[in-house]
């Protein structure tokens, strides 16, 4: 009984050691949940979510204080990531987000710039170059599409013209034929049709 | 006789080859005007050197390589630049590009070129003037070839020259072997001296059995080859779609397999199409550099040909050559297993343009409605690339991309086997070709939304910054006025500062005759 006893006190001892050397060795600074989140959302910083970025959208996700339907530059395929990684249903973009718009990019008309550094300041990510009284232009590559810079400009110079497509960026489609009534095929002429034949 | 092995799969669809070899390479007149687009290459777009107005000369530069893989661009003939600007350009998006439009004056003037002997030059130099010469890959990747040749520490014991040429129709390689042997031995030399491989070995389909006589004709009579006891040897490989694939040659002629992911050079091996050897000797033993390749102009036409065309050569004139039949409904750029439909027969030819259909109605039937898929796996039976292709097709519609991946998406070759034996007709390859770009529209969008989050957390660090430092100035201005005021409340002369007193002490210890010990003076 007391061999027992004394057993079972040994294995705890030892598991409870084992495991508060765990807790500390692998301790994770911060919740490992919101980078995951903020993994998956799309980082224009734009603030649709009514949330100042995308870094304090994920924590609140991760908080359980808001909807993973609240951002538009995600589109549905982002609120699907989100709720496949939390493990929640498919919720479809509410009324009081704005509808998602094709990816854009933000362009200042140069002969109207007066050079008054204000977009500088609303850029969340530094993608206006520039200085007071000197005309700013845009580093393309560098801009989100947020639209932020839009609102402070005081001679509304800046305009959010959506990105063409080029061959650079151009992408295969689904392929999608039109059915036709069922046609009947000679076997006997030249089967060598792939890739090219389909039109 | 070498031992040859076999790759999985493959088809054997009709050849369809007699037709354009029957007479040899004809050279296509002048055109009235060319459209040379500034990317013809894989990677990065060539800038433009030139504006419009200007007169060139035959081989003059008119796109300078801007990037890492990038290739140059130049005049193919001498003339006056009209404009430089979006023309439609042969690509499957349908969607125009920049292109350089040149009048030619009719006197095919040369710039001075400058040819040079390969063995008194580093592969480096080599490969910076190929490079300058635009010489990329003719077998229709057009991957410059200049970064194939930069192998670095990798040992690459084998070259093979690519001549198996498995496409259906094709036979621009078949007839540049036939006719320019020497030539194409004399670039495998070139190339091989580059690599510093120890043995070549030309790869060519058992179809084409003057090419192979050819060939090894050309490899007896050359005395560079001879005098270095090299080996250079012609294989005939059996004559299997897609036989030409790199790592299927290198497959059948070595036994060896690429690991996915991975390069031929990291099997030791390197592979360069034969007419891209042809370019190579012409760009460093006659500095010329590919201004000009050998198409196949067939299909519905009535005298199928190959014909030796400058690049920015408009496709309607090589078709008007051969004389399509009436019926022709549109044109296939490439064979008929890989190749793709012109957006529209002005098009220029390209660099990587080997071949050009005439298709008809008659001539390739549009393929029946698309079944559903009923898992028979005949496309397992002939996946070169030993994959599984309704599964791959399953991801496809169900964009389950990164299970694609993870069933190697990215080995496949879009060869067509597989949509050439699907009894429900579905065209496969369309299906992995959408989910390859998605995925790499994804990691594209990643990578940029990884920059935006560094960029936006760098700014806050940044803003949080200033404002601390903002508060430490006001700080210590604070600080600083209330000091002089407490100063200016007490008289000060009474009170020397902290360095008069030092001095003071080091006048006294000079003074009094003591080696001054440099730990005991503690000047401020």
């Amino acid at each position: 009984m007391l061999s027992a006893l004394l057993v079972m006190a040994a294995i705890a001892i030892v598991l409870g050691a084992v495991l508060g050397f765990a807790a500390i060795k692998f301790h994770t600074e911060g919740n490992p949940l919101v980078d995951k989140i903020d993994a998956v959302l799309p980082q224009t910083q734009c603030g649709q979510c009514s949330y100042p970025g995308c870094k304090p959208y994920a924590t609140a996700i991760a908080a359980g204080e808001a909807d993973i339907n609240r951002c538009p530059p995600g589109g549905e395929e982002g609120i699907q990531k989100l709720a496949d990684l939390l493990g929640v249903e498919f919720k479809p973009f509410g009324s009081d987000t704005a509808a998602p718009k094709p990816k854009s990019v933000a362009y200042i008309d140069e002969s109207t710039c007066i050079g008054c550094t204000l977009c500088i300041q609303a850029c969340p990510v530094d993608a206006i170059a520039g200085a007071a009284k000197q005309m700013h232009t845009i580093i393309a590559v560098e801009c989100t599409g947020c639209e932020l810079c839009v609102a402070p400009c005081p001679v509304d110079c800046i305009s959010m013209p959506v990105i063409e497509e080029k061959i650079s960026n151009w992408k295969w489609k689904y392929p999608l034929y039109a059915l036709n009534a069922a046609q009947t095929t000679d076997q006997t002429t030249d089967q060598t049709t792939a890739t090219g034949a389909v039109r | 006789m070498r031992k040859l092995y076999r790759f999985h799969g493959g088809i054997h669809p009709p050849s369809n080859k007699m037709q354009s070899t029957r007479n040899g390479i004809a050279r296509a007149p002048l055109p009235a005007k060319l459209i040379v687009p500034l990317q013809q290459h894989a990677g990065e777009a060539a800038k433009p050197v030139v504006q419009a107005g200007d007169h060139v000369l035959k081989g003059q530069l008119i796109g300078m390589p801007d990037g890492f893989v990038s290739s140059a661009v130049h005049a193919p003939t001498s003339g006056t630049i009209a404009a430089i600007d979006l023309q439609l350009i042969a690509h499957p998006s349908g969607l125009p590009n920049l292109c350089a439009t040149l009048i030619p004056d009719g006197k095919d003037e040369w710039v001075e070129i400058k040819p040079v002997d390969y063995r008194s030059h580093s592969s480096d130099d080599l490969q910076q003037l190929l490079r300058m010469a635009g010489v990329v890959g003719l077998g229709g990747a057009a991957f410059p070839s200049d970064i194939k040749l930069r192998t670095g520490k990798q040992k690459i014991t084998t070259l093979i020259l690519n001549g198996a040429e498995c496409e259906p129709y094709i036979t621009c390689d078949d007839m540049l072997m036939r006719e320019r042997a020497a030539e194409i031995v004399q670039g495998a030399e070139i190339l091989r001296f580059m690599l510093d491989a120890t043995e070549v070995l030309i790869g060519v389909e058992d179809n084409k059995p003057e090419a192979i006589a050819a060939l090894q004709q050309a490899i007896s009579a050359d005395s560079a080859v001879l005098e270095q006891n090299r080996r250079h040897e012609v294989v005939a490989i059996p004559t299997i779609y897609p036989g030409g694939g790199a790592k299927q040659l290198i497959r059948v002629i070595t036994g060896l397999e690429v690991p996915s992911g991975k390069l031929p050079t990291d099997v030791g091996v390197q592979c360069f199409n034969v007419a891209t050897a042809w370019s190579v000797y012409r760009a460093l033993v006659y500095g010329e550099p590919l201004l000009s390749r050998v198409i196949t102009i067939t299909g519905n036409v009535r005298h199928a040909q190959n014909y030796e065309v400058l690049i920015g050569t408009p496709i309607d004139e090589l078709v008007a050559l051969s004389e399509a039949l009436p019926d022709t409904d549109h044109y296939i750029m490439g064979g008929p297993m890989m190749g793709m439909p012109l957006p529209a027969v002005h098009v220029p030819a390209v660099k990587a343009t080997n071949c050009i259909i005439a298709a008809s109605a008659k001539l390739f039937p549009p393929p029946p409605p698309a079944m559903p898929c009923i898992r028979c796996t005949r496309c397992v039976e002939v996946c070169p690339a030993e994959l599984q292709p309704q599964d791959l097709y399953w991801f496809a519609q169900s964009k389950e991309f990164g299970r694609a991946q993870v069933f190697s998406l990215f080995d496949c070759i879009e060869c067509g086997a597989c949509s050439y034996v699907c009894p429900s007709h579905i065209p496969l390859v369309q299906y992995y070709r959408f989910s390859k770009s998605e995925i790499r529209a994804r990691e594209h969008d990643k990578q940029l939304a990884d920059q935006a989050r560094e960029r936006h957390e760098f700014r806050e660090h940044r803003i949080e910054r200033e404002k601390r430092e903002k508060a430490d100035k006001l700080a210590a201005r604070e600080k600083a006025t209330q000091t002089a005021k407490l100063a200016s409340s007490q008289p000060s002369a009474t009170q020397p500062t902290e360095l008069e007193a030092s001095r003071a002490h080091i006048r006294e210890v000079a003074q009094s005759g003591t080696e001054p010990n440099a730990t005991e003076i503690d000047i401020p």
